[in-house]
């Protein structure tokens, strides 16, 4: 099978791969970018655990094609911190424990990275209804909520 | 196996009509990239309809509005215009999903997947919106209701793409609503639904009925005696009773772990009530 050369901006940086046409955007990203904060937890789309951001919309980068990509910005849990210094949800999601095995998290980063992007103070019950797209069979969710609450209040503050 | 992504729908076309093994056509790739993962499908070629010009974008022109095929519901939920005119149609098509599958899955897609719990489709045929098909012969504009003839099965012949969904422009007093049946209070799939559209003359009565189930049938099913029975009330008890009956009469349902046939009856009857009832009070009824 040939390739598709796809040229495109990740977490601000021109980058440029060569994929197979039914390759998802979560395996380029893991398998031949070494980007691997996102997980493959159900790779149908029903668990987040995958979650970039493109071109400014939350998706599951495993229902997304590597060749989809092409001059799309992408914005993946890599990109979420600035160095040593946490984004604020990164650091919040510590202080509450909002993590148990880990697997999640990122998923979970992201998508209150988009929530609160769009909707800087949200209610309990729209923290809860904007990341029901995401799972996690640890925490029991309660900490992340606490979490995204504090972080926006932070971020408010800033 | 190939993927392009064509500038025009002609060249798009073109590609679907010649293609010899079995093609598809990706927008948000939600239920396709779902397909492909679970081997039900494995596409020689992979149409990707996203660069074609306008099928992006939601247009209001003099007869209403046109949606194109690759607007992802979320975008089609931000729209305060088609949310003002028809928001039974944009609350069902923001009940597809989570946030994530909201920033990809489109009402065309909805539609040409052919579920019969699709949650967008009874909508849009209470609506009466009609879908924009293009194929090696031309342009047509058909009735959503007929794209869908089966579970996973539709109308659409090869080469043919629905490049766009038409909902009318709005008279003064008219609502439309949609309401589904599922265990949790979100992401899951329609144990039945029901889809009502109205309008109402100036003096409060019901003027134009429509009314569509899913999850009742092979299809979903557009109910013209339900219709029928609401033009002239004003949503009086006994008319209630009335649609709630023919609606559950006319549901040829499955049972299924998720619903037996006697209780998406019932609650199909129960559904087009309350979604009458809302329409109504959205078209400005008392």
């Amino acid at each position: 099978m040939a390739g598709v050369a796809v040229s495109t901006t990740i977490n601000g940086d021109a980058v440029e791969y060569l994929c197979q046409p039914d390759e998802t955007l979560l395996e380029v990203l893991r398998d031949r970018l070494g980007l691997t904060g996102a997980k493959e937890g159900c790779g149908t789309g029903d668990c987040g655990a995958c979650s970039v951001i493109v071109d400014g919309r939350l998706v599951c980068s495993c229902l997304v094609l590597g060749a989809e990509a092409e001059g799309r910005k992408v914005e993946t849990i890599e990109g979420m911190a600035h160095g040593d210094q946490l984004h604020p949800l990164q650091q919040k999601f510590i202080e509450h424990a909002a993590l148990q095995c880990g697997i999640c998290t990122p998923g979970f980063l992201i998508a209150a990275k988009d929530l609160l992007a769009k909707n800087p103070s949200p209610t309990e019950e729209e923290i809860r209804f904007g990341l029901a797209g995401n799972l996690c069979r640890c925490t029991g969710y309660d900490k992340i909520v606490r979490a995204v609450q504090d972080a926006a209040n932070v971020m408010k503050g800033a | 196996m190939r993927y392009i992504r064509p500038l025009s729908i002609e060249d798009a076309v073109g590609e679907l009509a010649k293609a010899v093994g079995p093609a598809a056509i990706l927008a948000g790739g939600s239920d396709l990239l779902v397909r492909m993962k679970g081997g039900f499908i494995e596409p020689e070629l992979i149409v990707d309809i996203k660069a074609i010009g306008g099928l992006a974008d939601i247009t209001e022109t003099a007869d209403g509005f046109r949606i194109g095929a690759a607007v992802p519901c979320a975008v089609l939920g931000e729209n305060k215009a088609v949310r003002k005119a028809w928001p039974g149609v944009v609350e069902a098509a923001n009940l597809i999903g989570s946030k994530q599958v909201q920033g990809r899955c489109t009402i065309t897609g909805n539609l040409c997947n052919a579920s019969p719990a699709a949650d967008s489709v009874p909508a849009l045929v209470a609506a009466g919106a009609k879908a924009v098909v293009a194929g090696p012969s031309g342009k047509r504009t058909i009735a959503v209701e007929s794209v869908p003839t089966g579970p996973g099965r539709t109308s659409l012949a090869k080469g043919e793409i629905i490049e766009a969904i038409l909902l009318d422009k709005r008279p003064v007093h008219a609502g439309d609503a949609y309401l589904r049946f599922i265990p949790r209070t979100e992401m899951d799939i329609a144990v039945v639904s029901a889809g009502v559209n109205l309008t109402l003359d100036d003096k409060g009565a019901i003027k134009t009925a429509r009314v569509a189930l899913g999850a009742a049938a092979p299809t979903v099913l557009l109910v013209e005696e339900a219709g029928q029975v609401l033009v002239g009330s004003k949503l009086d008890e006994a008319t209630l009773e009335r649609l709630a009956k023919i609606c559950s009469g006319a549901c040829r349902p499955i049972d299924d772990k998720r619903g037996t046939i006697e209780f998406r009856r019932k609650v199909a009857g129960v559904l087009a009530q309350r979604a009458a009832a809302i329409a109504y009070k959205r078209a400005g009824g008392k």
